[in-house]
């Protein structure tokens, strides 16, 4: 395969556009932290976007953020701390559950796996926060969409379409993101000794209360353990964590007020600032959770009212480590590959409360056989065809990542 | 503003399109399903920009999915045109019929079908009223976030057509940010289901592009919204300002401090006294513009971000400042704001409503440019604005009944939204492009960009039926925009960076 490492947009541009005379594919990826989610790409030629890096525009009184694609998140997050302010939507860093480096993400990255961390429940996906973009389409032009303010229906809505697309529609060069105020203060209100069941109850129960929650995660024990928060690898049982953030004297006022709602669930402890960092980064993050490296990680995301039945269903069958986040919305499993890496009994554990299964790793043939993403039904499939057939009529963008048609 | 000529062959079989339709209901209700009647059809004529009125070919009222399908289907077969209508509020003619469509209301659609507290959702059908969604919840401390002015009487489906916002958005998002799932009936009378009760579907984000659509993707039936705990505590601070550049520097300073407040909405002086003869809200006619800034949250945090919200606008010279003390007072301070579209109605016989968005900080100097347009075109305009978020809504007065001055208003009113975009914004915040700002779309947007917005029409609707001649200033044909344009020739690239 040949490799290119464009600086410019329009360097991009004629890769692709040198690839679509030659009929060849192009694998595009950012600084490739996470090829290991997807199907694997025949490619002739590679597009990485790591060296299209750089904040074109921030303008922290408009919360609003411009950078080419391939800008390292861990740059974005620099120039953003030193504003207080941040992306809400929590971007993962999922680089070490792939066996690579901890910050090796791009924005780009982020945006095509369309990937959110805890908060997702309260603050919206990465595709909420996306304002607008530039890229590269199918026919080797370089297409503008959305705009740089939050408020805009002009015209269809294709940086969501672009959002999680897994570069299989277009080379987005360029992206704007809304940026947000941090908050001040970070609490965490944990619960000790539920099972799946309570946990979910009292997750549900928290997040139907006014007390703002923005990070709702269930730990097995086993999962607890492996915290660098000692209040939660010391519980030597399940914990069950509620973020609250705000300015001082709200946080505080409605931990108390989370605790006391709470209390007929079981004792309560408050983890402050340092370790409620963690552990949210942990839950985030995934891999020191999860951290059998040969096991296959499935992602799954349900009605969070079914998350502790589906997670003990698919424990029980198939002996998997698991965590919940998202108020039970969320399931993250962690289990030995065997002859599907599981998809059979994870799709059919969703099926009747409705949701997908993500195949998030697993070695690359079982990525091959086994659908990673969610199969749609035939109508959807077949507009998520047309889709790919109108933007890269070629089918020259990462053929075959997201599924056989896309 | 020119709408795509009708189609002869259509209006020619008119009668046989209606008899097809009626073919489609039950016998004894068809009466309730089919309207053809020119009186009848009259109330469809428009929706909310009632400046442009166009009879359709024929109303149908479905009332099942199954209805809509059909209908649909009997459409594409004939090759007729279909403009879905919800409950017809738009601001930007986005349900103004053709000559030689049907127009597909959805108006029976009238049932919640599902309160969902585990999974904090409501299931309903695409007729139902905005603010019927959160009057379901309410009483058990539940609301649903967006909530577009016309919320008493306008549909959810319409909502997402056009990815409703409102004046709480700056906190709660517009519809596109809460929307789980829908419904949707395709132009060749298939039913596609998109997301549920879960959080962001796998694949490609069609969710995502189908709301703002429009009306030309497919026709929504149902849908299913994320609701929201309601708030311990709302609070909403009334501040008067002696220039619009002040307030504009204390919205720039809250948003600086990290306050996202749940509202925060600005008026200019024209705009206060045409609202206070109205509501009689309590408004300081002395003040140049007056910012309403709604704080809502856990009390503890009310409390607290009321005083710095205070502290902030006293620095920005607020020379008046006034604390709601119970929902009552609340409710009034807001009370002019919400009819300010009426009241401006009652003191000119008629007005234009724009809806750009701007840089925040761009403020003061698109007001004062507004203020120059104004003194030129000779049409007063009062401004009322998402000042939290950067939406405009510039009202031009003017009378329909003196010749030319509709003419004159649109064209004031395009130079307003190009001076939106000139600044770094956008043609449309929250009303959608509609016929309105069609022709306005090249301002903002390349050939090049538009063509490939087009193609998401073709990959749902090939043959152009659904709601054609809004949006899109030229419509290309689907075929032409399929092409591959290889660029021949082998290129060597000496100059790219290599592996």
């Amino acid at each position: 395969m040949q490799g290119f490492h464009p600086e410019t947009e329009s360097q991009a541009a004629d890769v692709v556009r040198a690839a679509l005379s030659e009929n060849q594919a192009i694998q595009v990826t950012g600084n490739g932290s996470k090829q290991g989610w997807g199907a694997p790409v025949a490619a002739e030629v590679a597009l990485g976007l790591s060296a299209l890096s750089g904040i074109e525009c921030y303008e922290p009184e408009e919360l609003v953020l411009t950078a080419k694609a391939g800008t390292a998140m861990a740059e974005i997050e620099q120039a953003l701390t030193e504003k207080d302010q941040t992306l809400a939507f929590e971007p993962p860093d999922l680089g070490p559950l792939y066996g690579g480096g901890a910050d090796s993400g791009t924005l780009g990255g982020i945006i095509a796996c369309n990937l959110s961390g805890p908060a997702r429940i309260r603050s919206g996906a990465a595709r909420d926060h996306v304002l607008g973009l530039d890229a590269i389409g199918g026919r080797g032009e370089i297409f503008h969409c959305g705009g740089r303010v939050v408020k805009n229906v002009t015209g269809f809505d294709l940086p969501k379409v672009m959002a999680g697309s897994f570069g299989t529609l277009g080379v987005m060069t360029s992206i704007t993101v809304r940026a947000l105020p941090r908050a001040e203060k970070l609490r965490t209100v944990l619960i000790f000794g539920l099972d799946w069941e309570r946990a979910g109850e009292a997750m549900g129960a928290a997040l139907r209360s006014p007390h703002d929650i923005n990070g709702a995660a269930h730990l097995s024990a086993g999962a607890a353990a492996l915290s660098q928060a000692s209040y939660v690898s010391g519980a030597g049982q399940p914990v069950t964590a509620l973020r609250i953030e705000g300015p001082g004297p709200s946080a505080a006022a409605r931990c108390a007020a989370l605790r006391a709602l709470l209390a007929p669930f079981g004792e309560t402890e408050e983890l402050h600032g340092h370790n409620s960092g963690l552990l949210w980064r942990e839950v985030r993050d995934v891999a020191a959770l999860l951290p059998a490296a040969g096991n296959c990680i499935w992602r799954l995301s349900v009605p969070p009212a079914s998350g502790a039945v589906v997670t003990e269903t698919l424990i029980a069958a198939t002996g998997a480590e698991a965590f919940m986040d998202w108020g039970g919305g969320l399931i993250w499993l962690s289990l030995a590959p065997g002859l599907d890496a599981g998809a059979g009994v994870v799709r059919a554990a969703i099926a009747e409360c409705g949701g997908h299964a993500t195949l998030m790793r697993a070695p690359e043939a079982l990525r091959g056989a086994v659908p990673v993403f969610q199969p749609g039904d035939a109508i959807t499939e077949q507009l998520a065809a047309r889709l790919k057939g109108v933007f890269d009529p070629a089918g020259i963008f990462n053929p075959g990542r997201m599924n056989k048609a896309a | 503003m020119q709408l795509p000529e009708p189609d002869a062959d259509i209006l020619g079989r008119r009668d046989a399109i209606i008899a097809g339709l009626t073919a489609l209901f039950p016998k004894h209700r068809v009466s309730d399903h089919v309207i053809h009647e020119t009186a009848s059809m009259r109330v469809f004529e428009c929706d909310g920009l009632s400046a442009y009125r166009q009879l359709p070919l024929v109303v149908v009222l479905p009332e099942t999915t199954e209805q809509v399908s059909k209908v649909l289907e009997f459409c594409h077969q004939g090759g007729v045109k279909v403009v879905a209508r919800g409950a017809g509020t738009s601001l930007s003619g986005g349900a103004l019929p053709l000559a030689d469509a049907v127009v597909l209301g959805l108006g029976k659609f009238n049932r919640i079908l599902d309160i969902d507290y585990a999974n904090r959702c409501v299931v309903a059908e695409a007729g139902v009223a905005n603010m019927a969604i959160t009057d379901a919840v309410a009483a058990d401390g539940f609301f649903y976030g967006p909530d577009p002015s016309s919320q008493v009487v306008c549909s959810i489906g319409g909502n997402i057509a056009e990815n409703s916002g409102g004046v709480h958005c700056l906190k709660y998002g517009l519809t596109t940010n809460n929307v789980l799932g829908l419904k949707m009936v395709l132009i060749d009378g298939r039913v596609v289901e998109i997301g549920g009760r879960h959080l962001d579907s796998g694949g490609y984000d069609l969710l995502g592009v189908i709301t703002g659509s429009e009306g030309l993707l497919g026709v929504i039936t149902e849908v299913t919204l994320r609701i929201l705990a309601s708030p311990e505590d709302v609070c909403a601070l009334l501040l008067g300002f002696p220039s619009t550049a002040a307030a504009g520097e204390c919205v720039a300073a809250i948003i600086g401090a990290g306050v996202i407040p749940a509202g925060m909405e600005m008026m200019d002086r024209p705009a206060i006294h045409a609202t206070e003869e109205f509501v009689h809200a309590g408004y300081p006619l002395d003040a140049e513009a007056l910012l309403i800034v709604e704080l809502d949250g856990p009390a503890a945090e009310v409390e607290y971000l009321v005083r710095r919200v205070q502290d902030l606008a006293q620095d920005a010279g607020a020379n008046y400042t006034r604390i709601s003390q119970n929902d009552a007072e609340r409710e009034r301070f807001w009370a002019g704001r919400k009819n300010a579209f009426p009241a401006v109605g009652r003191i000119s016989p008629d007005y234009y409503c724009m809806d750009g968005t701007i840089p925040r900080a761009r403020l003061a100097e698109v007001l004062a440019r507004i203020s120059e347009l104004s003194k030129q075109y000779g049409l007063s305009v009062a401004n009322v604005f998402h000042a939290g978020d950067g939406n405009l809504h510039p009202l031009i007065l003017y009378d329909a009944n003196v010749p030319g001055e509709l003419e004159k208003t649109e064209e004031f009113g395009s130079e307003i939204l190009r001076l939106c975009v000139e600044v770094g914004g956008v043609l449309t915040g929250e009303h959608g492009v509609g016929v309105e700002k069609r022709d306005l779309m090249g301002v903002m947007f390349t050939d090049i960009d538009l063509e490939q917005q087009q193609r998401i029409k073709c990959a749902f609707d090939p043959d152009q039926l659904l709601n054609p001649g809004k949006v899109f200033p030229v419509l290309h044909r689907c075929v032409e925009l399929g092409r591959a344009h290889v660029h021949g020739g082998k290129i060597p690239f000496p100059h790219l960076p290599r592996l």
